[in-house]
């Protein structure tokens, strides 16, 4: 098979005898890998999808898993604790996008999401608080936990507990209560559920911890940012509470969204169709506010814009507005995707994408059983 | 409880902040800076919210 997506130049047109060997004509070619950004709209937005499409020229457009495998490249650009930029080539838009969908709402995490108040005068109201903790990012690895039902008793395999327990003294200066105070309970809940109703008898919490939660886990949970404000006091204002986090999915409430966001963009092609030279190349450089273009001396000490960095394209179009209509072309590639992930902190980037792909798995399992 | 000895209650105040005990009759005052406006305890009974 003809490498896809590649640019070099297609001498053999007309070339017919070797299938392998076929190659489609470079105006097809063109339609099939890349979308053209014209001045007013895209075009060729669609591609080819029917997998007999050039069978009349003796190529085979079907999608095939040796395809697939031959051709799929993953590249990472850029990748610190909780950024991640790569790039994703030969895969289709609706798979890449799939994995964009997992990531934000279908890869689980813990979120804050039970909150007893015991004690709260501070001006900001119980429920605004209550929501305010729950969005606070969590230093728990989901993976280690149970999903909690609406009839399961809160344990430790499901449940993580975190006290809030604050107050600003009389006669002293407001303070901040910040996310660092949460301190998590391995033993669970120590608030009682009743009043209690013999001394001595062992208080019957809102969790029923079997074990602590120190003995299962290796490192001590809290959370991942210690400097989120989560509330002011006055003088005599005091907050007491306990908050209990359960696992859960973005696509139930977005407290439970692994990523700040996870996106992709199709990879910039500019393509600088008729030379550009001499004041014109001048304007065209400037032209660009992501400086996209740049100028090279030409030896007859004329100038020349040449395309520098294209992946810094932003389509805004400037370029190919005005009397540089013709001269200059956008293009993104079909099928190569650079792809962003955010993580949250509850596990590198990494492990969430390839988290988003094990549930795509499990989720093709699912449909293929269905089916068979 | 018993209507004879009403019990006290304690208040909080809305501008020091100071915790003030009144029995029925007091004048609603605080005794550390004077200010009228006085505001109830919140109960200690536990509230469970749903952090949504």
């Amino acid at each position: 098979m003809p490498k896809k997506g590649t640019k070099s130049k297609k001498e053999k047109v007309d070339d017919v005898p070797n299938e392998q060997e076929n190659k489609l004509p470079d105006y097809l070619e063109l339609q099939r890998t890349r979308v053209v950004c014209n001045a007013d709209a895209p075009i060729h937005t669609q591609g080819f999808q029917y997998s007999g499409a050039f069978a009349a020229m003796g190529i085979d457009n079907s999608v095939s898993v040796d395809k697939f495998c031959k051709n799929f490249k993953i590249e990472i650009n850029r990748l610190t604790e909780d950024y991640m930029e790569f790039d994703m080539i030969g895969i289709d838009a609706s798979i890449a996008n799939a994995f964009r969908r997992i990531l934000i709402s279908e890869v689980p995490t813990m979120a804050i999401e039970k909150v007893f108040m015991a004690d709260n005068n501070s001006v900001i109201a119980d429920e605004v608080l209550s929501h305010r903790l729950g969005l606070i990012p969590l230093d728990a690895d989901p993976r280690l936990f149970e999903y909690i039902s609406e009839n399961d008793v809160p344990n430790e395999r499901n449940t993580i507990v975190y006290k809030l327990h604050v107050s600003c003294p009389k006669n002293s200066q407001r303070i901040t209560v910040k996310s660092s105070e949460l301190e998590w309970l391995p033993e669970g809940s120590q608030l009682s559920m009743s009043a209690p109703a013999q001394s001595g008898d062992k208080q019957k919490t809102f969790t029923s911890f079997s074990q602590s939660q120190k003995e299962i886990l290796e490192k001590p949970l809290g959370v991942k940012y210690k400097d989120i404000t989560i509330a002011r006091l006055g003088p005599g204002q005091a907050i007491e509470l306990e908050a209990h986090a359960v696992k859960g999915t973005g696509n139930v409430h977005a407290k439970w969204s692994p990523v700040a966001t996870a996106w992709y963009r199709m990879l910039p092609e500019v393509v600088i169709l008729k030379e550009v030279e001499g004041p014109q190349a001048e304007e065209l450089v400037n032209k660009c506010r992501v400086n996209v273009f740049d100028i090279e001396d030409l030896a007859n000490g004329g100038k020349r814009a040449v395309v520098a960095r294209p992946r810094a394209c932003t389509l805004c179009r400037e370029c190919v507005m005005g009397p540089n209509e013709k001269q200059v072309e956008l293009r993104r590639v079909r099928d190569h995707f650079i792809f962003t992930i955010e993580s949250t902190g509850s596990m590198p980037p990494e492990v969430l994408f390839t988290e988003a792909v094990k549930i795509l798995e499990e989720k093709c399992a699912r449909v293929i059983s269905e089916l068979s | 409880m018993d209507p004879q000895q009403p019990e006290p209650v304690s208040y909080l105040c809305g501008d020091c902040g100071a915790e003030n005990t009144l029995k029925p009759g007091d004048v609603i005052q605080c005794r550390e800076c004077g200010y009228r406006i006085l505001y109830k305890k919140r109960t200690r009974r536990i509230v469970q919210y749903e952090a949504r």
